[in-house]
C-alpha cells in the first residue's frame, strides 16, 4: 500500500516555543493512524498545517505522492478540529448543507449524502431542529457527519469522541472501521489511551514539538515490553527459584515473572513442568499505551512548555 | 460555486430571513413618521387657553392689545391680584403708570409659573401695541398701519447657482436636510452595521465555528463573505426604506383634493414657460406649498446624490466593516475586551460626525474640505457638502480624489485586518493588545 500523506522534516516556530520541531512520518492509506501527545505537544500545530490552515516554516507535506496544495486539496479532506463549534442559530439541516457547499459539493449532491447519513445515524427528525436546542453529544454527531459528508480521502478527527455517551461513541467507531475499510484514511488525535489501543493501526507520539515514538501498537508494544509474564498455578507453592527468571509479585496463585536475559519464555515453562503443579494459565504482560505514553512524557516538564522562553 | 458566494448568501440570508429583521426595516421609518407626528401634534393641541386680565392705570392699551390665539387680553374693572382667579382669569397683568418710552417693568401674576414661550409672546404683544401707538402718533393713519402690519412678509430669498452658462435654482435648507441626514445615515448605519461584522467574528470565535470554517475556506473568504454579505443587509434594508418613502409619497397623493393637484400642475406648467421665479398664478396656499415643495424638491441633483451616497455608504462601511472584523477576531470571551479595543475605532466615526455636523453649515471651509478627502471621515462630510451641489461647491478633483482614497483606503484596511484577522480567529484565551495586532498587521506573508 502507498503512503497517502508524508511529512517531510515539518516545522513551525512561533515566537515563543517551537511547535513543530523537524517532524517527518508518513500514513498509508486505509489506516487508522493515531497521533498522540500531552497537552500543547504541537500536535493541533501539525494538524493545522496537515490541513491547510498553518503553512510550515520549512519541510513539505506531500498528499498522495504530490505536494500538499491546500486551495484543491481541501475537498480531499476532512477536519474535525477540537475546538468545534456551530452556528447556534442556524437550522441543522441548512448548516450541514452549508458546510457540504463550502467543501465544494453541489446542492443535490449535499442535501442527497446529508440525507443518507442523517438517515444512518438516526438524525432525520433533527432537520430543522436549532443548533442551539441540540445536547453537547448531538452536535458532536453532526460535527462528525459534516466532516466526512464529503467523502474525503484524509479524515482527521481531533478528539472525536468527547462528549459521547457509549452508546454513541460506538456508533461513531463503528463508522471509522467502515469509513478505513472503504479505503478512506483517518487520523486520530486524542489522550485516551485505551481508544487508541482499541482503534488504531499505527501510532505517533510527539512531545515539546519531536516525535518520540512510531510504529505499529503491537511493535511499539513490543519494543517497550519488560519480558514479564504472568503464569497462573494449581499451587505456588513450589520451587519458584530458577536462573531463567526472577519472581516480581505473587498474587494469589497467579505469580508475574520476569526473564533473566538469555532466556526465552519456553525456559520459564520448562521450570514450571517439571514441578508438580498444573500450569493453568501463561501470558506475556506487555506494557499498556498509557504506561508507554507516561514513561515518555514524564519527566520532560511538556506542561511547563508554554512558559519557558525559546533560546535559539 | 465559488466559496466566498456560499458564504456571503449564509450571511445575508441568515439575517434577512429573520422575523426582527423584518421588523425593524418597516417599523423603524413608521416609528420615525410616528415620533415626528406625535411631537407636532403634541405641540398644536397641547397648549392652553390663558385669559389674562389687564389692569393699565394708563388706559393705554385697551383697544391695541391684540389677542394671540390661544391668549386673550381683557381689561375688566373691579378686578384685582385678590380676585382674578375667581372671576375666571388666569393671569393678571399690572401695568404702571408710564411716561415717553422709558423702559418699564410690567408685572404678570398667575398661580401656575409661566412658561418662556408665553412670556415672550405677551411681550411682543405689548411692544406691538406701543409701536402701534408711537407710529400713529407720528401721523400714520390707523389704516395706513394695517395694510403695513398685513402685508409684513414682503422679502422672500429665491437663491439662484451659476453652473457654466447656465442659472438654476438652489435651496440652502434643502442641502443642509440632505446633507445632514445623509451624514447622520451614514454615521449610524456604519455603527450598526460595523457593530454587526463584530458580534459576527465574535461568535464564530466564541463557538468555535471558526476552525470548523477555516478548513473549508480561508480566512479572507470568511472575512470578506461576512462583510459583503452584511453590507448587502445593509442595502437591502435601505432599498426597503426608499421604496416605502415613495410608497408614503404615492399614497399622500390620494389625501390631496383633486382641485389642488390641478391647480399645481397649472403653477407647473405656467412657471415652466416663464422660467423660475414667475409670479404664483391666482392658487391656493395649499397648491403654491406643494408646488414650492416639489420645486424645492426638483432643486436637488437626486441621481448624483443617490449614487454618491451608495457609494460613501459603501466605502466607508468597508472601510470601517474590516477594522471591526480584525477587532471581532483578537476579542477572547470577554466583551469589555471588545469595548476598549473598539475606541480606537469608534473615535473617528464620531469626530467625522462632529465635523459632518459643521461642514453641512458651511461646506467650504478648509477643515471640512480636508475632511472629505481623508478616508476617516470622507465618507459623512463628502456626504454633507455634495448636498451643496458639484462641481459647484465640491469641485471634480475633490470628489474625484476623495473616493479614490477612499477605494485605496479600505482595500489597504482590509488587507491589513485580513492578516490580523488570520491569527486572532484562531488565538484562544490569551489576552492581546494594540502591539502585538500590529505586530500580526505589518508581518511578510
Amino acid at each position: 500500500m502507498s503512503a497517502i500523506l508524508e511529512l517531510n522534516n515539518l516545522k513551525k516556530y512561533y515566537a515563543t516555543q517551537k511547535a513543530v520541531d523537524d517532524i517527518s512520518f508518513s500514513i498509508e492509506q486505509g489506516s487508522i493512524f493515531g497521533l498522540l501527545g500531552p497537552n500543547g505537544a504541537g500536535k493541533t500545530t501539525l494538524l493545522r498545517m496537515i490541513t491547510g490552515i498553518f503553512y510550515p516554516d520549512s519541510g513539505e507535506i506531500k498528499l498522495d505522492g504530490r505536494t500538499f496544495d491546500p486551495l484543491n486539496d481541501i475537498i480531499n479532506i476532512g477536519y474535525m478540529p477540537e475546538e468545534r463549534g456551530l452556528y447556534k442559530k442556524m437550522k441543522i439541516g441548512e448548516q450541514a448543507m452549508y458546510l457540504a457547499q463550502l467543501k465544494g459539493l453541489s446542492r443535490a449532491d449535499a442535501m442527497h449524502k446529508i440525507k443518507f447519513w442523517f438517515k444512518k445515524l438516526e438524525m432525520e427528525s433533527w432537520w430543522n431542529k436549532k443548533v442551539e436546542d441540540l445536547s453537547k453529544g448531538m452536535s458532536q454527531k453532526l460535527q462528525f457527519v459534516t466532516t466526512i459528508l464529503h467523502e474525503p480521502k484524509l479524515i482527521i478527527l481531533d478528539e472525536p469522541f468527547s462528549g459521547l455517551d457509549p452508546l454513541n461513541a460506538n456508533l461513531i467507531k463503528e463508522e471509522i472501521f467502515a469509513l478505513a475499510k472503504n479505503g478512506s484514511t483517518v487520523i486520530f488525535s486524542t489522550h485516551r489511551m485505551e481508544q487508541v489501543e482499541e482503534i488504531c493501526d499505527h501510532i505517533v507520539l510527539v512531545n515539546l514539538g519531536k516525535k518520540i515514538l512510531d510504529g505499529t501498537v503491537h511493535g511499539i508494544k513490543q519494543q517497550f515490553k519488560e519480558n514479564k509474564f504472568s503464569i497462573r498455578l494449581s499451587d505456588v507453592s513450589g520451587n519458584l527459584s530458577s536462573p531463567a527468571f526472577n519472581v516480581v509479585k505473587v498474587n494469589d496463585q497467579e505469580l508475574i515473572l520476569q526473564i533473566n536475559p538469555g532466556y526465552k519464555s519456553n525456559d520459564i515453562l520448562n521450570h514450571f513442568l517439571q514441578t508438580p503443579c498444573t500450569i493453568e494459565s501463561f501470558n506475556e504482560i506487555l506494557p499498556s499505551l498509557n504506561e508507554i505514553f507516561i514513561s515518555q512524557v514524564e519527566g520532560t516538564h511538556a506542561t511547563a512548555r508554554a512558559f519557558q522562553k525559546l533560546d535559539n | 460555486m465559488n466559496k466566498i458566494l456560499i458564504i456571503i448568501q449564509r450571511e445575508y440570508l441568515s439575517r434577512v430571513m429573520n422575523k426582527r429583521f423584518l421588523l425593524t426595516t418597516i417599523l423603524t421609518p413608521l416609528i420615525m413618521v410616528g415620533v415626528i407626528a406625535g411631537a407636532a401634534l403634541l405641540s398644536t393641541s397641547g397648549k392652553e387657553n390663558h385669559k389674562i386680565a389687564v389692569i393699565d392705570e394708563n388706559g393705554f392699551f385697551k383697544g391695541n392689545l391684540r389677542d394671540a390665539g390661544d391668549i386673550k387680553f381683557e381689561f375688566p374693572a373691579n378686578v384685582d391680584t385678590s380676585n382674578y382667579v375667581s372671576k375666571g382669569y388666569t393671569d393678571i397683568i399690572l401695568i404702571p403708570k408710564f411716561e415717553g418710552t422709558n423702559k418699564t417693568t410690567y408685572i404678570i401674576r398667575s398661580k401656575k409659573r409661566i412658561g418662556l414661550m408665553l412670556q415672550s409672546k405677551i411681550e411682543d404683544r405689548i411692544n406691538d401695541a406701543i409701536e402701534d401707538q408711537m407710529l400713529q402718533d407720528a401721523g400714520i393713519n390707523r389704516a395706513q398701519l394695517d395694510s403695513i402690519k398685513a402685508s409684513s412678509q414682503f422679502a422672500e430669498m429665491k437663491s439662484l447657482e451659476e453652473a457654466g452658462d447656465t442659472v438654476k435654482e438652489s435651496s440652502a435648507a434643502l442641502s443642509y436636510g440632505i446633507g445632514f441626514g445623509s451624514g447622520m445615515l451614514i454615521y449610524i448605519t456604519m455603527f450598526i452595521y460595523g457593530a454587526m461584522v463584530m458580534r459576527g467574528v465574535m461568535e464564530e470565535k466564541t463557538n468555535r465555528i471558526a476552525e470548523v470554517m477555516i478548513s473549508s475556506a480561508k480566512p479572507f473568504q470568511l472575512m470578506m463573505g461576512k462583510i459583503i454579505g452584511i453590507g448587502a443587509v445593509g442595502l437591502t434594508q435601505f432599498f426597503v426604506w426608499i421604496l416605502l418613502i415613495f410608497g408614503f409619497i404615492a399614497a399622500s397623493r390620494f389625501f390631496i383634493p383633486q382641485d389642488v393637484l390641478q391647480q399645481v400642475a397649472e403653477l407647473q406648467k405656467t412657471n415652466a414657460q416663464m422660467g423660475p421665479g414667475a409670479s404664483m398664478a391666482q392658487a391656493s396656499e395649499t397648491a403654491q406649498n406643494i408646488y414650492k415643495f416639489q420645486n424645492t424638491m426638483g432643486t436637488a441633483n437626486w441621481p448624483l446624490i443617490i449614487g454618491c451616497f451608495i457609494f460613501y455608504f459603501l466605502g466607508g462601511y468597508l472601510f470601517y466593516a474590516s477594522l471591526f472584523a480584525a477587532v471581532g477576531s483578537v476579542v477572547n470571551e470577554d466583551p469589555q475586551d471588545a469595548q476598549s479595543l473598539m475606541l480606537p475605532i469608534t473615535m473617528p466615526i464620531i469626530f467625522s460626525f462632529i465635523i459632518m455636523s459643521r461642514a453641512v453649515e458651511d461646506p467650504s471651509t478648509s477643515l471640512a474640505t480636508w475632511a472629505s478627502i481623508i478616508p476617516f471621515s470622507s465618507p459623512m462630510v463628502m456626504m454633507a457638502r455634495i448636498a451643496y451641489g458639484v462641481p459647484g461647491t465640491v469641485p471634480y478633483w475633490q470628489l474625484i480624489a476623495s473616493m479614490a482614497t477612499l477605494i485605496g483606503s479600505f482595500l489597504l484596511t482590509t488587507w491589513l485586518s485580513g492578516k490580523v484577522y488570520r491569527t486572532g480567529i484562531l488565538m484562544y484565551g490569551k489576552k492581546v493588545g494594540w502591539k502585538e495586532i500590529g505586530k500580526w498587521a505589518f508581518r511578510k506573508n
